[in-house]
Parts: structure tokens; C-alpha cells; sequence
């Protein structure tokens, strides 16, 4: 036994039965007499429904039931919005699961087949005919919110759901001194999420009991029970969701979406289980997307490149209606970190929450975060440029310098620690900036186009307190909690509300446990994902897991610990403060042989023989933690690329990142987060994107179309670490889910426009595809 | 992803394929389905009739034949990709082989599903063009011949009848001391070629005294490129006449312009003669 295993590296208990295919999903589940549900969709972005006719599909062979609009309305509620951003005059329009007047989005759920397999249900969403009046389609946020453009919600001027504004400081003033200001607008392009299993829900309702069970891809199965209560009224305390093995998220299994409460809605009706899962084309069409910000941005500077202020004015598509978080993800999670690693005095934005017909947007591996870190990275740069230094320099003199308890900037926030220089310090050795700069200036000099990019960030994760969370309109708590339960062999189970879902938490739970009380890591089962069997917990989003439901796991960790000293000193016949602890035995002072063992504890306190008076009997304890403040992890990163001029093909020869993301609890699996977030922020910069043509169809509707990242367009990540603990954190840890994808599409960005620099190309939109790229290099070069 | 429903049938030899397909109006041939099946799941193509010619060894295998190789239309790529006969007859097919897809989609795709698609963004069909290559078809009314160059007729569409099999590929070999090169952009996401290019020169004395190149992903199907086989013709390969030669590329590039999301017809255009010229300079420096 060792209990040397917090801190180490070892592998992650999830990964055998995932790589071998022996996890067991929401869709691999199959119950006597289960039904399939398949969902009609509208082909169209924006239009009046006429008139639904299901009666053609009633009759195909298996079909149990067709519903439509009429039929859900009334008996199920419209989808919550639960992010309500205060002094926003935010606008909530109705959100039908099934739509019955106008749809809005591609997508758009308008009828249901219920059969007796998918196939045949398929078959008859052929026979539904929907009389459509096509309407005016509007996909770009920024034209979305002028006058004229189509009115996608009726109670929604402009289409504008929302205008949130920002200010620190007085920037006006700091621009009208400013000796240098430099501007761009940025476009971070809609992502889609892809995790690698579809979303599903299967339903099955107990019309003896009036309970409902709910197998959901849910990020947060206590928030989809509480979602599915509104929606369906079911009493809370009668539903169960459970999260089997959910084959990653990245934020878009976080919304409670139409699709498990119109499969809800059929079981209901039918009295029997039905499930419904989403195809690969669905879930390009309707699972919430990410990004879709038009940001215009300035900065302003001091001639040596002191920056003095930023100024934003961001146009945040929401696609056709609002999704459960999306009103918080272009504003707290955004405007709030505009201060980003650096010293700026004055900080002003307003973002404005835009309607259009694409996919609702919401959460996505980031959220909110590389959509800030992006424009000020950017900004940076320019300001570098404008006064003609480096990069890094610029970033060097502007950086907040070292502080371990807090430190204060101008968007109101309070950071918890940090040390930025030695992370771009850390980031540059490793790098070998110097060396790369000499490099890339003889490479120049032989008529190559190679750029350096570099960037610093620091993000805001481990999503509470929940006291801010009411206070910017979060309609839930944002706490965690854990119980700890020993059995009489020694053995633990760790019960969590939190939902991990590939991050590898049942892994670095169990090290938390036997890092606190000495037992050994494998006997230690991390217990989630289903609500009648774990306590109550909000979920796995903004990196949050490991610095909320960890911290709750190490404070009930050491409450176990005191329940075991005191029986150990009663046993022993001592006093409890001459009991010293080490390893996972409990010794009295001065004689190391006179000791109980943890297991010896858990037995004695389960069979309960002999226990001091007035302990109660059992070994388990349980935490509910609310973080006095979120963490902010930071680093720095650097990539390094070759343009192709002739034909505008980016070549990422290097990727360096340095995170820092306080103490590690498994440093094999901080970097793998990295390298996976680093990948995920490449993707945007270079690949990826969501294309709707004019008429609202979403051009990139497959992966023959949507490029994600692929091994063989990247280079080996090289993946480094500082560790500065979080001052509030029991253990000291920070969040790392996220890092990586808020650093690298920045940095990626900067490198290729430093390559282009040269060549006079000042803009080119994400991602940076060759033809973009080489329009961009024949525009500059015809005096463009 | 659900394709709709189907009447499935295993043909056992080329004779019992070509009868099936006269007597369900309407049927297609599956070979690796690679190229169909994603098309049934999207519901973009819903046969009725789906007739696997799978496994018909004796459209399987590589051999040698007069004057070049014969390919059985169900040869994988990764076959193609891995043989010697290949590697010394025509090479270059070899070389695009090997850059189709990914793993999975070179060990399940054929050479024969893959012309026969004829999705302009095939690799193959670009190389058996400049190969001058020709499809053997067999029919109710027995076996007939279609030059390469005349196999794919536009968009998705071939000269094949609705009852008609591809049964083998003859392929010339190159000229013996021949260089050639098939150079690909490929797309980020599906790994088609947005262009791809073909190219076999023989030198002689100096000079280039044949030149066969193609080029395809540009326009809905593979164009064999004369006007730079012409201006190749009696040069001495050097870097100036490569570059005027793949320059008047745009010259065979006369038909319909194809562009799309990731890639206009112009850039098509404008990469057309950039990856020529990439395929000219390699097929030259391996020519001698
Ligand atoms: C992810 C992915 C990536 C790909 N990337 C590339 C790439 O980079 N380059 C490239 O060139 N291709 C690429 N492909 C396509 C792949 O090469 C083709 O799927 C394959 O070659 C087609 O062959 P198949 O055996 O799968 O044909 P099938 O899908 O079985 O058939 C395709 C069509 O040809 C017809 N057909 C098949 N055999 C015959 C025959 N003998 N006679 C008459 N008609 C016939 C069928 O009826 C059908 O209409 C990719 C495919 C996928 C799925």
C-alpha cells in the first residue's frame, strides 16, 4: 500500500473497459418492450408552420404513435433558459419542445414517430406532411441584430435577447490619450462540439409508482432531473436520471434539450420504455454548438506598449432560441475575463445576445473564455507590432506580477493567485524563443513564411461560488458535494453529484481518498452519474469537477480521518491529540507498533463492538463544499508555423504549452487534458467550423465537411507545467479541463498572422483555410 | 444514419449480378460500400434492390497482361497500394492508392466502386486517366470496353447501363525509364482530393518525348491535360518549362467549374496549375 499515489501519474482505472468497448452507454441499454422514437425536423431555418398531417405515418408498418405540436402542448412545459444575467433585459421567449406555429432552426423538432425499431420509425417521418410558409433567414449575429433583419421571435426587437454591458475604470479617456490604439474584428466561427457518442435518452415511466427513469448523455444528471420536473411536472423526488458511460460532452451535454422530454413525454403515453438516439446528422443539426461571436475590439497603449485600455462590442449569435446556459456564456464567462493575464486599468464592453436560425449555441470546451483570451491576445500583438517590439515583451511588461491571495482587476473579479512571468518564462526556455526568433529571421531572409506565435492567458474555472452565481442570475447552486463510506473490509465507495464523463475523476477521486486516509487507491469505487445513488451536485462543466466536487471529497476525506482517530484513541486506550496519523495508521505518540490500521477503524466502526461513548456507529461521512472563489488557472503557450504562400496550406510545425494549474493530483492526466485542449483550440484556429449558407442550411453537415483535427496534421504537443496552488482550495488544485483550448487558438492565430505579417496581410477569418489564406496573401500583394 | 428499407441479394458470379440488376429496375451493385452506403444513410440514395458483388473472387486480384496489368474491379486500394505488379507496371497508381482516405477506407474500398462513383474527387480515376487506362464492362449482351477517359460523364454519373458491371481495369504499363507522380490536396475533413494531379514523363536524350497528365477534383471529372502535355512535348524538363507547361493547364480547364464551401472554383483553378506543376517537378525528377 502506498499512499505516495496523490501527486503520481498512474493510469486511469476508466480506460480499460472504454478502449476495449466494454462501457455500457445511455443507447446500449435495452429494456423489455422498449419502443424508438425517431424526431421529424424542420428542413427549413425560419418558417410558418401551416399545418402538421401525421396521419400518413400512422398507419406504416411498427408504427405505435405519431405526435405533434398539439398534442405536447400543454401537457409539457417550454424549455427553461436557466442562465437569467441580471440588467440585461433579457428577453425569454417560449421555447416549445415540439414546435407547432414557426420554427426557427434547422432542426427544430416538429413531430414524433414512435416504432417498434428506429428503422421503421424512420420510415415514417416520410409520411408526415408539414405545410411550411418559408420566411426571410438571418445567420450572421451582427446582421441579425440591425433593423429590417427577420424577426425570429416576435417579443425580441432586433432579435437582440439580451445587452450586457461592462465597464471598469474610464477607457473613454483612456483611448483619448492614448499615444497608440489599434482595432480588429474578430470572428470566432460556430463550433460543433462532436463529442464521440451522440446524445440519447431513454425513458421509462411507471404509471404504478408515477416514477420516471431517465437514461441521459447528461454532463449534469441532477440539473436534468430538476430540468425534467419543470418541464414534464413530474415531482422531482419521483425522477430518476441516470448518466451511464457518457462518451464526452465538452459543454453540449450540459443544456436540457427537447429531445429527452418529447422521449419522456412518449413513454408517458404509452406506458412503456422508448428511446430515442440522435444520429451524427442530428447532432450537427441540433446539439448546441459553440462560439458564433463577432467581436469588435480596440485596445489602447502608452508608446512603450503599456496597454492603458480595451474596448469590445460583441455580437453573440444564440442561434434560434435560447439553450439552458446561454445567456452566461458570452458574458460572465466572457466580458468578466477581458483583463485576461495583464494589468489594464480601463475595460469597457457591451455584448449583445443575438437571435439567429442556426442551432442554439451554448457551452462549449471553453465557453466564453477563448472567445476573450482570443481578442486580447490578438490586441496584444498589435500593440507589439504598432510600437515595434516583441511579442513577448509586450506581454512581459504588461503582466500582473506574482501574487498568492488574491489579486483585483478592473472587471471587478478577484483572481485567486498567480505567477504569469514564470509561466511565459517557463514557455519561452522551453520553446527556445530566442533561438526560434534568429530561425525565423533567416528562414525570412530565404523567402520562407514561417511565424511565431505566443500567448499568455489565465481563465476563470471551478464554476462557484454559488453566491455569485445567484447574483449573476445562475438559477442553481454551484456547490458540490460527496459522501465517503467505508465498509466493514476496508473497502470505500466515494458517492459524487458531479458527472465526469472521460476527464478520468474516478481516477483522481480515489487518489484524493487515499492520499487523506491512507487506504490504498483500488479500494476506492468513485460512484456518479446516477441521481438515486449519489448526493445531490450540479454537474461537470467549466472545469470544475476536480476544484468543487474534489475539494468536497478531501474535506469529507478528513472528517473520516477525525472519526478515525478518535476510535483509534479509544481503542488504544489514549487520549485522541496523542494519536499521530501516518499512512493510513493511526499510532500513538512515541510508539509506532501500538497502532489501527484505517481497515482496522472501518471494521470496528461497522461492527461497532466497541465504541466510545456516544460515537455513532459506521465510518462514512459526507461534505457539501460552496469554493469561496473560483480558480484561475493560467500559462503560456507557443506555436510555431510554416505558410505555404503558393497555395495558403498551414503547416504547425510546434505546439509548446506551459499550464499551470496549481497542485496536480495525476500529472499523466493534466497533461492529457492539455494536449486534448490544445488540440480542441488548433481545431478552430486552422479547421474548424459550422457553415449555414444564406438560406440557414448548415453546409458543414458531416465530417466529410467539418474538418476536425487529425493526428497527422498536428505536431508532438509538448506539454510543461508550473504549479502555483490555489490560496481557497483544501488541496490547492485549479481546473485544467479547459486550459489548453482557451490558449491555442490564439497562439495558433498569431503564429500564422506573424508568418503573414511580412507579406502585408493584416486579417484573415478563422479558421484559417488555405484559400482564405492564400486570398489574403494575392489581396496584400495586389496592394489589397 | 438509418438507410430505408431494402431488398438485399448476394450475387454469386459477374453472370448472376448482370441478371439481378435487368430484373430490379432500379437495383445497385455494393462492392466495399464506402462510397454508397454513406449515401443510403444520409437518404441521399435509397435503392430498393442492393445487389453485393462482394464476393465474386473472380473480380478480385492483380495480374499481368499484355503490355500492362488487368486490376479486378473489387481490388482494394490497400491492395493496389501494397503490390509489386503495380509498383513495376504503373507505379504512380500505387502512389495514390496509398493516399486515399485512411486505413479502414484503402482496406474496404475497391478500385471499381471508386471509378464507378465517379465522384470527381476520386483519386483513382484522375491517375487512370493520365495511365490511359481502359474499363472492362460486362452486360446482358455480353463484354464491351470503355476507354478511361470516357468512363465517368459528370457528376456522380458513368457510361456504364443501368445493368452493366465493371468487371477489371487494363492498365499500360508506363514507358520503362518513365517518371511519374501523383501529388494531392487533400481536404481536411474527408481527405478527397480538392485536386489532385497526374503525371508520366519519359525523357530521351535529353528532352521529354512523352508526356501523359491529369488532373481532377476541379470539375466534375477527370481532365486529361493536353494543352500541358503539348507545351511538355520535346523540353528539357527544366524548371522554366515546368512551370509554362502546368501554367496552361487552365487551357484544359474549360468545362464546368466546380467550387464549394472550402474551396471556390477559382482556387480549384488556381491550385490546378500549382499541383500540376508539383506533379510535373517530382515525375521529372524521377524520370531517366
Ligand atoms: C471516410 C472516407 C474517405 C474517403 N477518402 C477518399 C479519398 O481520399 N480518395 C478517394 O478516391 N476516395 C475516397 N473515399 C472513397 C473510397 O475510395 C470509395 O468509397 C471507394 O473506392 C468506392 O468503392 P466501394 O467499393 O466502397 O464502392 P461502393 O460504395 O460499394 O459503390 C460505389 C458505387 O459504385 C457502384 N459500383 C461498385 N462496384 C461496381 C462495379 N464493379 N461495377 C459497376 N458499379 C459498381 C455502386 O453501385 C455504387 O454506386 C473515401 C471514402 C470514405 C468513406
Amino acid at each position: 500500500m502506498t499512499t505516495r499515489i496523490f501527486g503520481s501519474g498512474i493510469r486511469r482505472r476508466e480506460d480499460p473497459r472504454l478502449i476495449t468497448g466494454r462501457a455500457s452507454y445511455t443507447d446500449d441499454i435495452k429494456l423489455p418492450g422498449m419502443l424508438h422514437a425517431a424526431i421529424l425536423r424542420s428542413p427549413y431555418a425560419h418558417a410558418n408552420i401551416r399545418s402538421v398531417d401525421a396521419s400518413g405515418a400512422a398507419g406504416q408498418p411498427g408504427v405505435v404513435a405519431v405526435y405533434t405540436g398539439e398534442d405536447t402542448d400543454g401537457v409539457l412545459n417550454g424549455l427553461p433558459c436557466a442562465w437569467l444575467i441580471p440588467g440585461s433585459d433579457l428577453k425569454t421567449p417560449a421555447h416549445p419542445p415540439v414546435a407547432k406555429d414557426k420554427v426557427r432552426y434547422v432542426g427544430d423538432a416538429v413531430a414524433v414517430v414512435v416504432a417498434e425499431s428506429r428503422y421503421q420509425a424512420e420510415d415514417a417521418l416520410e409520411h408526415i406532411a408539414v405545410d411550411y410558409e418559408p420566411l426571410d433567414v438571418v445567420i450572421n449575429p451582427k446582421a441579425a441584430a440591425q433593423d429590417g433583419a427577420p424577426q425570429i421571435h416576435e417579443d425580441v426587437p432586433n432579435n437582440i435577447a439580451f445587452t450586457w454591458a461592462l465597464a471598469g475604470g474610464d477607457t473613454d479617456a483612456a483611448f483619448a490619450d492614448a499615444a497608440v490604439t489599434v482595432g480588429d474584428t474578430i470572428t470566432l466561427q460556430r463550433l460543433i462540439a462532436n463529442p464521440m457518442e451522440p446524445r440519447s435518452a431513454l425513458a421509462q415511466w411507471s404509471a404504478a409508482t408515477g416514477e420516471l427513469t431517465l437514461w441521459n448523455t447528461s454532463q449534469n444528471p441532477h440539473i436534468a432531473r430538476f430540468l425534467t420536473c419543470v418541464v414534464t411536472g413530474v415531482p422531482e423526488h419521483k425522477i430518476r436520471v441516470i448518466a451511464p458511460e457518457v462518451g464526452g460532452g465538452f459543454g453540449s451535454k450540459i443544456p436540457y434539450y427537447a429531445d429527452e422530454a418529447i422521449t419522456a413525454f412518449c413513454s408517458m403515453k404509452l406506458g412503456v420504455p422508448v428511446k430515442w438516439t440522435e444520429t451524427r446528422s442530428e447532432n450537427y443539426l441540433i446539439t448546441t454548438q459553440g462560439r458564433d461571436h463577432i467581436e469588435e475590439v480596440e485596445m489602447a497603449a502608452t508608446s512603450d506598449g503599456v496597454i492603458t485600455g480595451l474596448r469590445t462590442t460583441v455580437y453573440a449569435g444564440l442561434g434560434g432560441y435560447l439553450s439552458t446556459a446561454s445567456p452566461g456564456v458570452p458574458t460572465i464567462l466572457h466580458g468578466l475575463m477581458y483583463s485576461g493575464p495583464y494589468n489594464i486599468p480601463n475595460i469597457s464592453g457591451t455584448v449583445y445576445g443575438v437571435f439567429n436560425n442556426g442551432c442554439p449555441v451554448d457551452a462549449y470546451r471553453g465557453a466564453g473564455r477563448p472567445e476573450a483570451t482570443t481578442l486580447i491576445e490578438r490586441l496584444v500583438d498589435l500593440v507589439a507590432a504598432a510600437v515595434g517590439q516583441d511579442p513577448a515583451e509586450v506581454r512581459r511588461k504588461n503582466l500582473i506580477p506574482k501574487f498568492e491571495n488574491g489579486h483585483d482587476v478592473a472587471t471587478g473579479i478577484t483572481y485567486d493567485s498567480g505567477d504569469y512571468e514564470s509561466a511565459l518564462d517557463s514557455c519561452l526556455s522551453a520553446a527556445g524563443y530566442e533561438a526560434l526568433r534568429a530561425e525565423q529571421a533567416q528562414a525570412r531572409a530565404d523567402g520562407r513564411c514561417v511565424g511565431i506565435g505566443v500567448s499568455s492567458y489565465v481563465e476563470i474555472c471551478g464554476l462557484g461560488p454559488s453566491q455569485v452565481a445567484g447574483a449573476v442570475g445562475f438559477q442553481g447552486g454551484l456547490w458540490e458535494s460527496a459522501i465517503i463510506r467505508f465498509y466493514p473490509t476496508g473497502k470505500v465507495n466515494v458517492m459524487v453529484g458531479s458527472s465526469p464523463h472521460g476527464q478520468g475523476e474516478e481516477t483522481t477521486f480515489a487518489q484524493i481518498v487515499a492520499g487523506e486516509v491512507g487506504v490504498d487507491v483500488d479500494d476506492v469505487e468513485v460512484l456518479h452519474g446516477d441521481t438515486d445513488n449519489t448526493p445531490m451536485g450540479w454537474g461537470t462543466y467549466g472545469s470544475r469537477t476536480t476544484a468543487v466536487s474534489g475539494a468536497a471529497i478531501a474535506v469529507a476525506a478528513r472528517k473520516i480521518k477525525e472519526k478515525s482517530r478518535a476510535l483509534a484513541a479509544h481503542l488504544l486506550e489514549a487520549a485522541p491529540e496523542d494519536i499521530e496519523y501516518e499512512d493510513g495508521r493511526f499510532f500513538v505518540r512515541g510508539s509506532p507498533d501500538q497502532h489501527k490500521t484505517i481497515q482496522d477503524i472501518a471494521l470496528m466502526a461497522n461492527v461497532a463492538w466497541n465504541m466510545p461513548e456516544g460515537m455513532e456507529p459506521g465510518l462514512e461521512a459526507s461534505a457539501f463544499y460552496d469554493p469561496p472563489n473560483f480558480t484561475y488557472p493560467f500559462g503560456a503557450h507557443v506555436a510555431v508555423v510554416e505558410v505555404d504562400p503558393e497555395t495558403g496550406h498551414i503547416d504547425l510545425q510546434r505546439y509548446v504549452a506551459v499550464d499551470d494549474c496549481g497542485v496536480q493530483i495525476n500529472p499523466m492526466i493534466v497533461e492529457g487534458q492539455v494536449h486534448g485542449g490544445v488540440v480542441q483550440g488548433v481545431g478552430p484556429a486552422l479547421w474548424e467550423g459550422a457553415v449555414y449558407d444564406d438560406d440557414g442550411q448548415l453546409v458543414t453537415g458531416s465530417m466529410l465537411d467539418y474538418a476536425l483535427p487529425r493526428a497527422d496534421l498536428l505536431p508532438e504537443i509538448e506539454v510543461h507545467s508550473n504549479s502555483t496552488p490555489s490560496p481557497h482550495h483544501p488541496l490547492g488544485v485549479k481546473g485544467i479541463g479547459e486550459a489548453g483550448t482557451i490558449a491555442s487558438t490564439p497562439t495558433v492565430y498569431n503564429a500564422v498572422m506573424d508568418a503573414l505579417r511580412p507579406l502585408g496581410v493584416t486579417r484573415v477569418d478563422m479558421p484559417l483555410t488555405p484559400e482564405k489564406v492564400w486570398r489574403a496573401i494575392n489581396d496584400a500583394r495586389n496592394g489589397g | 444514419m438509418f438507410p430505408a428499407q431494402l431488398t438485399y441479394h448476394r450475387a454469386g458470379s459477374v453472370a448472376e449480378a448482370v441478371q439481378l440488376l435487368s430484373d430490379n429496375e432500379g437495383a445497385k451493385l455494393l462492392a466495399g460500400g464506402h462510397s454508397l452506403l454513406p449515401l443510403m444513410k444520409l437518404r441521399l440514395a435509397a435503392p430498393a434492390v442492393l445487389v453485393d458483388i462482394g464476393r465474386i473472387e473472380a473480380l478480385k486480384g492483380i495480374s499481368a497482361s499484355d503490355g500492362g496489368i488487368t486490376i479486378g474491379a473489387l481490388t482494394t486500394h490497400a491492395e493496389i497500394a501494397s503490390s509489386d505488379l503495380v509498383q513495376q507496371n504503373a507505379p504512380v497508381l500505387a502512389e495514390a492508392a496509398a493516399l486515399v482516405g485512411d486505413p479502414a477506407v484503402r482496406n474496404r474500398g475497391t478500385i471499381g466502386g471508386s471509378v464507378s462513383h465517379a465522384d470527381p474527387a476520386s483519386d483513382q480515376p484522375t491517375v487512370l486517366t493520365a495511365l490511359g487506362a481502359t474499363f472492362n464492362v460486362t452486360g446482358p449482351g455480353g463484354d464491351r470496353s470503355i476507354a478511361a477517359a470516357d468512363f465517368a460523364t459528370g457528376l456522380l454519373e458513368n457510361a456504364l447501363n443501368d445493368n452493366e458491371v465493371l468487371t477489371s481495369i487494363s492498365v499500360p504499363s508506363v514507358p520503362s525509364g518513365a517518371g511519374s507522380a501523383y501529388v494531392k490536396f487533400s481536404h481536411p475533413a474527408s481527405r478527397y482530393a480538392v485536386v489532385g494531379a497526374a503525371a508520366i514523363l519519359s525523357v530521351s536524350g535529353g528532352a521529354c518525348s512523352s508526356a501523359s497528365v491529369a488532373v481532377g477534383g476541379v470539375e466534375t471529372k477527370p481532365a486529361r491535360a493536353s494543352s500541358v502535355e503539348a507545351a511538355l512535348a520535346g523540353s528539357d524538363l527544366g524548371d522554366a518549362a515546368l512551370d509554362a507547361a502546368a501554367a496552361a493547364v487552365g487551357g484544359d480547364l474549360s468545362g464546368d467549374p466546380m467550387g464549394d464551401v472550402f474551396a471556390s472554383a477559382e482556387y480549384r483553378r488556381a491550385m490546378a496549375a500549382v499541383y500540376v506543376r508539383r506533379a510535373l517537378g517530382a515525375a521529372a525528377s524521377r524520370a531517366g
